[in-house]
């Protein structure tokens, strides 16, 4: 589902081979996971594929989600930050660069921006309470009907409670702390399309409720159950649908089922020499099928565009039958285009089965950068001359300077003299040869891709664009650590949380000329909001523009406040963030780019899109799912 | 919209300001380091670099283009005519510029007056306001001493000093006129409706100067000096303007500051009653400035400024402005506003001056005024001392902000206000006597004239107090009017006579249940009248208050039939405003020498004004633009209706609202 966190580390920089090394180095996030054991009284049945190999795929993630994932938190169980006996801030694990580094001015960034001190310390339940959990209510002759399909299923209350959820913080903090009132009380684990269609038909019959569920990143409260529904409520599960299908390399083309996770899509096509380029920061996790329910949006979109523009051909499962195209065509003028009722319906008319999506050769070159501007407004203002030559690089954010220093206080340890003293050099002659005020200045980081040649090309006209906006070459090792700060920040909440620190992100897309006002007016709002909700520290409130347009651009704002001295922590953050919400429509800015709606933002759907908009949207809704088999409440 | 507990409002004290200028030196204190406190979010420029920035904004370059377009004309010529309307209107402030006034004026204000008093407290708050947004200043304008004096007192309190707008006709006075635009001073001409470069670069100009939080932006609400003392119903546009980068979100708030600003004794109180009168006001001019030098002599008494609270715009907008308009069309382009904006406008002007109101210090002399005007041509100093410690009372009871100078006895109070003001009333033979008299008895005209005078001129202390008491006393004269204690039909005497007043006293718009229902509550607070669910009567001690407020206000409901019936009987065919006011006036003054009415401040053509403007509200005249400005129709058969509205000859017919 939508992004929440960055993909892991990625490579070294400007060698040819490094985009190749990126993928492996996504790969070796699986080496060594245990593959989780199949239940033995349920056996998948084989599906077969239509040509392709038949062989089900082995997943990166296992159907028993909790071996390998953190149960109340993000990420692997293995990858945490952790103050060691030391008192540093250290990265568990192997799986990411920063992995076993210590990070010697993290303590000090983090007791100075929240006031947070080590010494305060809230801890997490240690495990689930198996009997807090609400009771599975399924009905037999539903239960004699699904055991005939030898579909594999579970009422086991940790598969059900484990997917009851998202990455909101409430849900986190619910984990952490209490119960959901609602949860799955079934979980079923379709194998390919066939198996959906049956669930799907079962569904209908027995008048139950489906949610599917991809990978389970949601930010947007898509995956919580309705309190107040009645129906048992089936998890459909896409994680086991996750083969490639097959590969057309004349067309450049492959079809994907859509359970699988962006992590494996781009090892198996890395395989043959291919990739999608679709990296949503969350892609170790997300799904294909999550991605076209939501509307996902990737890093690289500059060169691979959006999961609109990589789409091609979509089959999904409704209780009305099966959608889909008659043919795979770039494009086609058979009036509104029906795959725009489907991307961004989040779950709300059916499952997303199979899924063709574009695919590129594997670019021999890859290469990070940064620059650093004296203050935001030049950087945003050089990032809009960028998207108006049409020149953006596959990525190219600026974060602000609160982003920047954050940044820097994840630097790790310094191996060697000479490196600290390099740094020093730069750091001299950035804030005193050059004026910039370390307080004020801002970065933008990049990335390029493609042709070593067309790249080294590329490079030099992005420079020459920064140069005229007062930027100055900041390297690529900043470059680099700006991409790893995406993903860090997902962990990082978990580490918060220890320490009564709360946080979450949240995102929009804006016109150019009001991306300065915007961010300036949301960043200000939440500190407003925060002293007003007797808030003690004052918070961090930060963003990047992280997308650019021909027309506007997307910004990602991060938002985080101690909340020691606050009895309703989680009331308070949702009526701030809701506050933050109304000031960036108030700046004319969207409901979302691509988190989706789900049933957080709900509220604001007829205003963003008017009553006829909502109006046409249910129509769709009733036409494809009268009796609201797709019940998870979101987006209408 | 009002506070139910008025009488127990804290408000600051005050600080007189002259006190250490008389002590210390004018000259250092104009030398001194001056470095006040600026907006967070300031980036500094030059006046030139403001005058730059707008002439290349989109938003004027666009408007440049289109006329360049409509007209075939090459835009170049059309931007060096709003580089000209720029360096008509653009100030230039200099430090040079200001610690001239600074001296110039500690000469002059401590020669005027004894005492400028601020609330300190107030100018803490507007420091802190001035850091933190753009800052918006309301004063009120009751003389072109406000903001002469404004701009002193936030140099005095190392604050920095605002960017006035201030009427073109300034610029009439040679000198004088660059020293204020270097004082912060950048002028508009009076009307420019139809000019669009004209309103795109004065718009601009104005947003520029508060987007940057360059300084203060400081203009009249009520567009003009009150020559009554009478708050004017608020003017919009330029508010409009100043609201409006908040509602494009180009900066995240604004303040507005509402400054009441009360004289003892008005400068210009003689000029306003000759030119109310009809003697025109002299043009400004350096020249009239050095002859008015002899004033210099006089006594004006004592200033007090109150600086209200900072209101947050964003506080005022929350949840009333749809934001979609905005968001739906680029900025720079000119839009006009929604009728929601207009209204949210509307009522945000209505709410300034109400603040205004609220906080206008209220001096013992403006009691006197208005128990002198029930008691012409003269009373008893006895009595005069016992009704004015009454109407203290009662005009506390109301929220009235009475400042008693030194906690003095109540005789001594009225014996020094006669003597600031012996050019209106003296005391003779142990009556207080209005002064009247010309030099020499002449014609009968010359004594309705100089008895005009000087009830306008005692009517304009009186003045100050009818906002105050307009809620209660309205509905006192509804009491009179109606000869009933029906709940219902007192109410709906109440809303007629508060339509029929909506230009002559300030009321929040589209409130008018809310109004009667504070006046009722403010009439039972001083027992005058007790209240049932249908019914309303006078208490037996109430009567005497419930007389004298409808007496306070019977100028106007008089004033107003003569007016009306002016129009009536005497008008037939299209009439302009410049030919409405000698014949209404003629048409007074005839009855006045003939002794047929007693109501002097009819003459008043303010009153005129407002009359001609509630019938055209009313719907009972027809205005029409015409190529020369505007012209009047009368609906005879509606006016008399109002006529007899008046004279309760017919019952007021209204809709009632359904929960009285």
């Amino acid at each position: 589902m939508a992004a929440a966190a960055e993909e892991a580390a990625g490579s070294g920089g400007g060698s040819p081979s490094s985009a190749r090394r990126r993928l492996r180095i996504i790969s070796g996030h699986l080496r060594g996971s245990p593959r989780a054991p199949e239940r033995e009284a349920l056996s998948p049945s084989p599906c077969k594929a239509q040509g392709g190999s038949a062989e089900p795929a082995s997943g990166s993630i296992p159907k028993k989600r909790q071996e390998l994932l953190k149960w109340n938190g993000w990420g692997y169980n293995d990858s945490k930050f952790i103050f060691n006996k030391k008192g540093q801030a250290e990265f568990t694990g192997k799986r990411y660069r920063l992995g076993g580094m210590v990070l010697p001015t993290f303590k000090e960034w983090i007791e100075k921006t929240f006031g947070a001190s080590l010494e305060h310390k809230t801890t997490s339940r240690a495990s689930l309470n198996v009997n807090d959990v609400p009771p599975s209510i399924v009905n037999e002759e539903f239960l004699q009907d699904l055991r005939a399909t030898k579909i594999s299923y579970s009422q086991d209350a940790e598969d059900r409670v484990f997917r009851a959820h998202g990455h909101c913080l409430h849900e986190i903090f619910v984990l952490r702390e209490g119960m959901f009132k609602r949860i799955p009380d079934i979980v079923v684990w379709p194998v390919c399309h066939e198996d959906v269609v049956k669930i799907v038909e079962l569904a209908c019959k027995h008048n139950l409720c489906i949610i599917p569920f991809g990978g389970g990143t949601s930010v947007s409260s898509a995956l919580e159950c309705p309190e107040e529904e009645k129906r048992t409520i089936v998890s459909l599960d896409t994680s086991q649908m996750n083969r490639i299908l097959w590969i057309d390399e004349k067309n450049l083309t492959a079809c994907v089922e859509a359970g699988i996770v962006g992590q494996d899509l781009e090892k198996q096509l890395a395989e043959s020499g291919f990739c999608t380029g679709h990296e949503p920061d969350s892609m170790e996790f997300s799904s294909l099928g999550g991605w076209v329910a939501t509307r996902a949006s990737g890093m690289k979109k500059n060169i691979y565009g959006n999961i609109e523009d990589l789409v091609i051909h979509i089959k999904m499962v409704t209780p009305r039958g099966i959608v889909e195209k008659n043919c795979q065509v770039p494009r086609m003028s058979t009036g509104p285009d029906i795959h725009h009722f489907i991307m961004g319906s989040e779950g709300t008319l059916g499952v997303v089965t199979e899924v063709t999506i574009k695919i590129r050769p594997v670019p021999e070159y890859q290469k990070y950068g940064s620059v650093v501007f004296p203050n935001f407004e030049r950087g945003v203002a050089c990032l809009r001359e960028v998207a108006k030559q049409r020149c953006a690089p596959a990525s190219i954010r600026l974060v602000d300077n609160a982003q920047f220093q954050f940044g820097h206080a994840l630097k790790p340890q310094v191996a060697s003299i000479f490196t600290s003293f390099l740094d020093g050099l730069k750091k001299f002659y950035i804030t005193k040869f050059k004026g910039f005020d370390p307080n004020i200045l801002c970065v933008a980081t990049l990335l390029f891709e493609g042709d070593r040649e067309k790249v080294l090309q590329h490079e030099k006209q992005v420079y020459d664009i920064a140069t005229k906006f007062g930027g100055l070459a900041a390297g690529e090792d900043n470059g680099q650590r700006g991409y790893m700060l995406t993903f860090v920040i997902a962990y990082l909440r978990d580490l918060g949380l220890d320490y009564y620190v709360i946080g979450e992100s949240f995102e929009t897309s804006v016109p150019w000329d009001r991306v300065l006002d915007l961010c300036r007016n949301v960043k200000e709002r939440i500190v407003r909001e925060c002293k007003e909700k007797g808030v003690q520290f004052a918070p961090l409130s930060t963003c990047r523009v992280t997308q650019t347009y021909d027309a506007g651009a997307c910004v990602y704002f991060y938002f985080a406040f101690n909340y020691r001295g606050i009895s309703d922590p989680i009331h308070v953050y949702e009526q701030i963030e809701r506050a933050a919400r109304e000031e960036i429509l108030a700046n004319g800015g969207s409901l979302s780019h691509h988190h989706g709606v789900g049933k957080l933002r709900k509220r604001w759907m007829k205003e963003s899109i008017s009553d006829v908009g909502l109006g046409m949207l249910r129509s769709v809704k009733e036409y494809v799912d009268p009796n609201n088999i797709f019940g998870n409440k979101n987006l209408l | 919209m009002y506070s139910k507990e008025l009488t127990s409002k804290k408000r600051d004290e005050f600080e007189d300001i002259l006190e250490e200028r008389r002590l210390s030196s004018d000259l250092r204190y104009a030398m001194k380091c001056y470095t006040p406190v600026i907006y967070k979010g300031l980036s500094p420029c030059k006046p030139n670099a403001i005058k730059s920035a707008v002439l290349q904004s989109e938003q004027v370059q666009y408007v440049i283009k289109q006329l360049a377009k409509e007209m075939g004309e090459s835009p170049d010529i059309i931007q060096e005519e709003a580089t000209e309307i720029l360096d008509e209107m653009g100030h230039s402030m200099q430090l040079g510029a200001v610690r001239f006034f600074a001296f110039t004026l500690s000469k002059i204000f401590k020669r005027l007056f004894q005492r400028v008093c601020v609330n300190e407290e107030g100018m803490q708050r507007l420091q802190h306001a001035i850091q933190e947004h753009p800052v918006v200043l309301l004063p009120s304008h009751r003389s072109y001493v406000d903001f002469l004096m404004l701009s002193y007192l936030l140099y005095t309190y190392d604050l920095a000093l605002p960017v006035i707008a201030a009427g073109i006709d300034f610029l009439g006075m040679k000198i004088v006129g660059e020293l204020l635009r270097r004082a912060g001073a950048f002028f508009m001409r009076r009307s420019f409706g139809g000019n669009r470069l004209y309103w795109a670069v004065f718009a601009e100009y104005v947003k520029t100067m508060l987007r940057s939080g360059y300084a203060p932006i400081e203009f009249f609400l009520e567009g003009t000096r009150s020559r009554t003392a009478k708050t004017l119903t608020p003017k919009f546009g330029l508010l409009s303007i100043v609201m409006e980068p908040f509602f494009k979100r180009e900066v995240f708030d604004t303040y507005l500051v509402p400054i009441s600003i009360s004289y003892e004794r008005i400068l210009e109180e003689s000029l306003y009653a000759y030119e109310l009168l009809g003697v025109p006001k002299p043009k400004e001019s350096t020249s009239g400035l050095l002859k008015a030098r002899r004033i210099l002599s006089d006594n004006f008494g004592t200033i007090h400024i109150y600086v209200g609270e900072p209101v947050s715009l964003r506080t005022l907008a929350s949840g009333r402005i749809n934001r979609c308009p905005y968001n739906l069309v680029p900025r720079h382009l000119p839009q006009k506003p929604s009728e929601d904006i207009q209204e949210f406008v509307s009522d945000v002007a209505y709410k300034m001056e109400l603040l205004q109101i609220e906080n206008m210090v209220l001096s013992p002399w403006v009691l006197v005024a208005a128990v002198l005007l029930q008691n012409l041509p003269a009373m008893d100093f006895e009595l005069l001392i016992e009704k004015t410690l009454w109407l203290k009372g009662l005009t506390q009871t109301f929220g009235g902000f009475i400042e008693w100078p030194d906690n003095l006895c109540a005789k001594k109070a009225v014996v020094s206000s006669l003597t600031l003001h012996s050019n209106i009333a003296r005391l003779v033979d142990g009556r207080v006597v209005l002064n009247d008299k010309g030099v020499e008895d002449g014609a009968v005209g010359e004594i309705v004239f100089k008895r005009a005078l000087a009830i306008l001129m005692c009517a304009t202390y009186r003045n100050q107090l009818l906002n105050v008491f307009v809620r209660p006393s309205l509905v006192a004269v509804a009491l009179q009017m109606t000869r009933s204690f029906r709940r219902e039909e007192v109410y709906s005497c109440f809303s007629f006579l508060r339509d029929v007043f909506s230009d002559e006293f300030v009321f929040f718009p589209g409130i008018s249940l809310k109004d009667f229902e504070e006046g009722c509550f403010l009439l039972t607070k001083c027992d005058a009248i007790q209240t049932t669910q249908q019914e309303i009567y006078p208490t037996d001690k109430g009567s005497a208050i419930v007389s004298f407020l409808s007496a306070m206000f019977r100028p106007f409901v008089e004033g107003y039939q003569l007016i009306f019936r002016y129009l009536s009987k005497e008008t037939k065919e299209a009439f302009t405003e410049k030919q409405f006011i000698p014949g209404v006036r003629n048409f007074v003054f005839q009855l006045l020498e003939k002794g047929k009415t007693q109501c002097y401040e009819v003459l008043s053509s303010d009153m005129q004004k407002n009359a001609l403007a509630a019938l055209v509200q009313l719907g009972a005249v027809k205005k029409k633009k015409m190529s020369n400005g505007f012209t009047y129709n009368v609906n005879q058969e509606a006016v008399n209706k109002i006529l007899d509205m008046f004279d309760a000859r017919i019952p007021v017919q209204k809709p009632v609202a359904a929960r009285l």
